[in-house]
Parts: C-alpha cells; sequence; structure tokens
C-alpha cells in the first residue's frame, strides 16, 4: 500500500534563505522513518517539500527530484494531486472548528466533491478504528464539533482525517510535540500500527521516540543531513561526531 | 540535550526573599481597579444613552399613530385624514433586498480576494484602498453619480437605480469586514484542507469563509442596516412614490424617502405620521437583523471554539 520515497539534490529556499542543501534520501515503503535534529535545521521544511505544502508560502522554493514510487511529484503531477497520496499530521492539532466529528474525517473526501453517503459512512468508521478514536467518538460524530474534542482526541482525529483519503504516505510534523505523555503514548502506538499499511515520516524532537516507533532515522543539521541510518545505529553507533554529540546531548 | 541547567545569578530570587505587598499599596491598586471599572461602566452607559433616548424619544412620538392602516393604506392625499406606509415598507424591502442581492455577493468576493489570494498584490492594495475610500464618500454623492449613471441613461427614475446606490454603499464595509474576519482565521486550518489535496479555491469557500461566516454575516448585517435607513441615495435614484409599485423600473417609494417627505411637510397629522414611519424603520431594521442571526446560529454545532 505504501510508497517508497526518494530524494536526490533537494535545495529549498526561504526568501533568500537557503533552508535545505543537497539533500539525497531513501525513505524505504512501509517502514516509520524518523527526522531529527535541533530547531531551525530543516527537518519540517524538508518534509513540506514531500507533499509539496514547502510551496503554499508564496516566498518559498525548492529544486531537486523526489520520486514518490515511480512519480515524480514536482514534474508528474500537481500539487493538489500529490497531497491526496501524501497525508500530513501538523503540529497542533488543526480540526475544522465549523465541522462535526464526522464530517471533519471526510472532509477530504467531502471538499473534493466525493458524496457517496455509504463510502462516507464505512470511511468515517474505518479511520476513526485506524486512529483509535472510534470507541471515544462514536456516539456523537454529527453531534460535536469536531474543535470539541481533547487535544489528544483532536490529534487523532487529524489523523484520521488523513487516513481516510487513503494516502499512500504519511507526514507528521512533531505530531505529540503539543500532547500530554498519555496522549503522546496513544499516538505512538498509532504509528506503530500504521507502519506497516503506510510509509510514516515523523519529525521529533524527542529521541526516545524516534527510538521507540521508527525504523530509520536521519540526523539534520543546518539545512543538511548529516546521516541516515538504521535507528539501531544512529543511536549506538553514528559514523558522525555531529550526530553522537547531539543524540548525547552535547548541544541542541 | 542537556540536563543540567545552565548556572546563572538571578538578579533577585523571589521565592527567596518574598515581598510583602504592603497595604497602601493593596489599598491604591483596588481603589485603581474601582476607577477604571467605573469609568469603563460609564462609558457604556454614555454609547446606550443615545440609543435608548431614540427609542425613546420614537416610541413616544410615533407609537400613538400607529394603527392598522398604517400598515396596510398608502399615504392619503393632502388634506385627507389617515392614510398609512404600506407602499412604503414594502418598497424599502424592495431597494434592500436589490441592494442586498447585488453588494453582499460583490462585497464577499472581494474580501475574499483581498485575504485569500492578493496578499501583498497591487491589485489587493489598489481595491483595500478604493474600498476605503469609497467608505468615506457622502451618500448624497453616490445618489448623484447613480443618478448621472443610471437614472439619466434611461430616462426615469427606478427601485433598480435604488438598489444600485445602497448595494455600492453596502461594498466595502462587507468587502472589509469579510477580509478581517477571514485574517482571524487560523492559518492552520487552512493549511489542514491544502494537506488533505483540496484546491485553494475551496479550501477559499469551504473552509476559510466557512469558519469566518458568523463575523462575516455580522458584518453583512452592519451594512444593511446602515443603508436601510439613508435617504440622501435614494432621493435622486428610487424618487418615491405616493401608490403601490412592484416594478423594478418605476420609481418606488421607500420608508426613509417617505419620512423625509412627510417631516418636511407643514401638516401635524404628516408630522406624526413621519415619527410614526421612524419608528417601524428602526424595529423593522433590528427585527431583521435579529432574524438574521437567529437564523445563521440554527445548525451550528454545540461545543465549538
Amino acid at each position: 500500500m505504501g510508497a517508497g520515497i526518494k530524494v536526490e539534490d533537494l535545495n529549498a529556499w526561504y526568501g533568500s534563505t537557503h533552508t535545505l542543501q543537497d539533500i539525497n534520501l531513501h525513505i524505504p515503503a512501509n517502514h516509520a522513518t524518523a527526522l531529527i535534529g535541533p530547531s531551525g535545521c530543516g527537518k519540517s521544511t524538508f518534509v513540506r517539500c514531500l507533499n509539496r505544502m514547502h510551496e503554499t508560502n508564496p516566498i518559498a522554493r525548492a529544486t531537486g527530484v523526489v520520486k514518490m514510487g515511480d512519480v515524480d511529484i514536482y514534474r508528474d503531477a500537481s500539487p493538489v494531486e500529490i497531497r491526496r497520496r501524501v497525508g500530513m499530521v501538523f503540529q497542533r492539532p488543526n480540526p475544522f472548528p465549523t465541522m462535526s466529528i464526522y464530517d471533519n474525517v471526510v472532509s477530504g473526501l467531502k471538499l473534493n466533491g466525493f458524496s457517496n453517503r455509504r463510502v462516507l459512512d464505512e470511511t468515517v468508521e474505518r479511520s476513526l478504528k485506524q486512529a483509535a478514536l472510534w470507541e471515544e467518538v462514536k456516539d456523537d460524530l454529527k453531534k460535536k464539533s469536531g474543535a470539541s474534542l481533547s487535544g489528544g482526541q483532536q490529534q487523532r482525529m487529524c489523523i484520521a482525517r488523513a487516513l481516510a483519503v487513503d494516502p499512500e504516505v504519511l507526514l507528521m510534523d512533531e505530531p505529540a510535540s503539543a500532547l500530554d505523555p498519555v496522549s503522546t503514548s496513544k499516538i505512538e502506538d498509532l504509528i506503530f500500527q500504521l507502519k506497516s499499511q503506510y510509509t510514516i515520516v515523523i519529525v521529533t524532537h524527542n529521541m526516545q521516540q524516534a527510538a521507540r516507533v521508527a525504523e530509520n532515522t536521519g540526523f539534520f543539521l543546518n539545512g543538511k543531513l548529516v546521516e541516515f541510518d538504521s535507528t539501531h545505529k544512529i543511536f549506538t553507533n553514528p559514523s558522525d561526531k555531529r550526530t553522537e554529540d547531539y543524540i548525547t546531548g552535547r548541544f541542541g | 540535550m542537556s540536563t543540567q541547567p545552565v548556572s546563572m545569578q538571578p538578579l533577585r530570587d523571589p521565592l527567596q526573599e518574598p515581598r510583602k505587598p504592603s497595604r497602601s499599596n493593596v489599598a491604591r491598586r483596588s481603589a485603581m481597579d474601582w476607577i477604571v471599572s467605573g469609568l469603563a461602566i460609564l462609558a457604556t452607559l454614555l454609547v446606550l444613552a443615545p440609543l435608548a433616548a431614540i427609542l425613546f424619544y420614537l416610541v413616544y412620538k410615533g407609537a400613538s399613530s400607529l394603527n392598522l392602516a398604517f400598515f396596510t393604506h398608502v399615504p392619503a392625499p393632502v388634506g385627507e385624514q389617515g392614510g398609512g406606509m404600506s407602499n412604503a415598507i414594502v418598497g424599502s424591502g424592495i431597494v434592500l433586498a436589490l441592494a442586498s442581492l447585488m453588494g453582499i455577493p460583490v462585497g464577499i468576493a472581494a474580501g475574499t480576494y483581498l485575504s485569500e489570494f492578493g496578499r501583498g498584490t497591487f491589485l489587493g492594495n489598489a481595491i483595500r484602498f478604493t474600498a476605503d475610500v469609497l467608505n468615506g464618500v457622502p451618500s448624497i454623492v453616490m445618489g448623484i453619480t447613480i443618478y448621472s449613471m443610471v437614472v439619466k441613461p434611461q430616462h426615469h427614475y427606478s427601485a433598480l437605480a435604488g438598489g444600485i446606490a445602497l448595494a455600492i454603499m453596502m461594498v466595502p464595509t462587507v468587502t472589509r469586514t469579510t477580509e478581517e474576519m477571514l485574517a482571524t482565521v487560523p492559518h492552520a486550518v487552512r493549511e489542514a484542507a491544502l494537506g488533505l489535496g483540496v484546491p485553494k479555491w475551496r479550501t477559499a469557500i469551504s473552509v476559510s469563509l466557512r469558519t469566518a461566516s458568523p463575523g462575516i454575516i455580522t458584518g453583512c448585517m452592519l451594512a444593511f442596516a446602515r443603508v436601510a435607513g439613508e435617504t440622501a441615495p435614494l432621493l435622486f435614484t428610487a424618487f418615491g412614490n405616493q401608490f403601490w409599485s412592484f416594478n423594478l423600473n418605476e420609481p418606488i417609494a421607500a420608508l426613509p424617502l417617505q419620512i423625509y417627505a412627510y417631516a418636511i411637510s407643514p401638516y401635524d397629522e404628516w408630522h406624526r405620521l413621519a415619527w410614526a414611519g421612524a419608528l417601524v424603520l428602526i424595529v423593522l431594521i433590528m427585527v431583521s437583523v435579529t432574524l438574521v442571526r437567529i437564523f445563521a446560529n440554527r445548525g451550528v454545532l454545540k461545543g465549538g471554539s
């Protein structure tokens, strides 16, 4: 179901700031990949380049090749098509405040003109079950606003919303950083279950989190990818001195 | 991730030497609290006073002239007793409906462009500037302009011309409130939609506008209430009519025009009818604004932020 991502010579700018420099990376399909690094190192920009959200900022610009499966996302497809195939979960839960839980979950389908009642009902149930939220909300799907849920529930609803459009890749930009420990562990369990069906890329500041959920980890520093390897190798025997300094807490 | 806190010499550790607030300090602060609260309440009363005074005076002067005939009859000819403003009430409704149908969609579309698409562009800045200037154009100037642009070429006054004049007066208010209200929609909400592969135009309509809709409705109501009582732009456009008219191409009666005509007349009877008309105008504006609010709040889910 998931697709692998191959990144070649990716460069990105915000105005005149060169945020990403010559990134080359292969993200394997149906695995979780963690991206770590200090604030401002470019890891968020990197994931936003993978679904072309980067270019929604008028001063932003990117060059290079990003291939999802066989599709060159910057040349073979429109940003809208790519974003339907690459789901994204943001740092802070961002439900649509005027919509019910039900409408939030299927918003990706409804706003793209899809309205088959039966399919929508099934999608809501499937996605909310996948996001481990179904039992908590199944009785007020249409009664309650998505914004009335707790922060942790909202974030799981946002994950359900991303899953509802059946993406191949799920990008998560610090999905648990605004949540309490209990909600965080629920999100991590979720990533663990979802990675067999989706390719997951997760940005995190929490290195224990990276170690817990991801098979592979990339370390970003000052807009460059310093090291990319299996999570085990990165955390036990990194080949770059800077990676070792970062994970042992000497800076960052 | 260092666990050792960087050692720094704090200037004064608040936990080490707790400062007891002195008695006079507390007294001074609570006195200040009373003064500021008092001033705020006073200001609120000053704002409410004119509204209360207007309502009270209108009821006092106009209520006695209100009867069934007022709502069912057309104005009586000079010298005859009685008569009403039924045609003016309906005429105002028609002209305002025309104005809203033309002005609100244009205003909302322009505000949406300003906020969602034209931020920082030359065209966006030009539209914003034009809207602000248009907002300051005196209403009599608007009337004369529409007179020369619509009435003159057509060779007759019309309800349509009145509607156009009021619509143009509504546009700047609707445009700017729409823009302001859209600016309060968090960027994260738009990103959520874009990230789901929703095209930008659809995001603007179904997410941004929908999220901002309560504020935009308030803006439309403000614009509506403001033009509902306008007389000057209608003098040269809708013109007024002593009889029933449902033809948009003919002069039509309107409450403000009828009030104006009666108020400058020499007859006491007509003065009383003018007061009654003013009362009805204010009440109708309040009722329509309230109805729209109730209607707009229906179907809003509980527990929203």
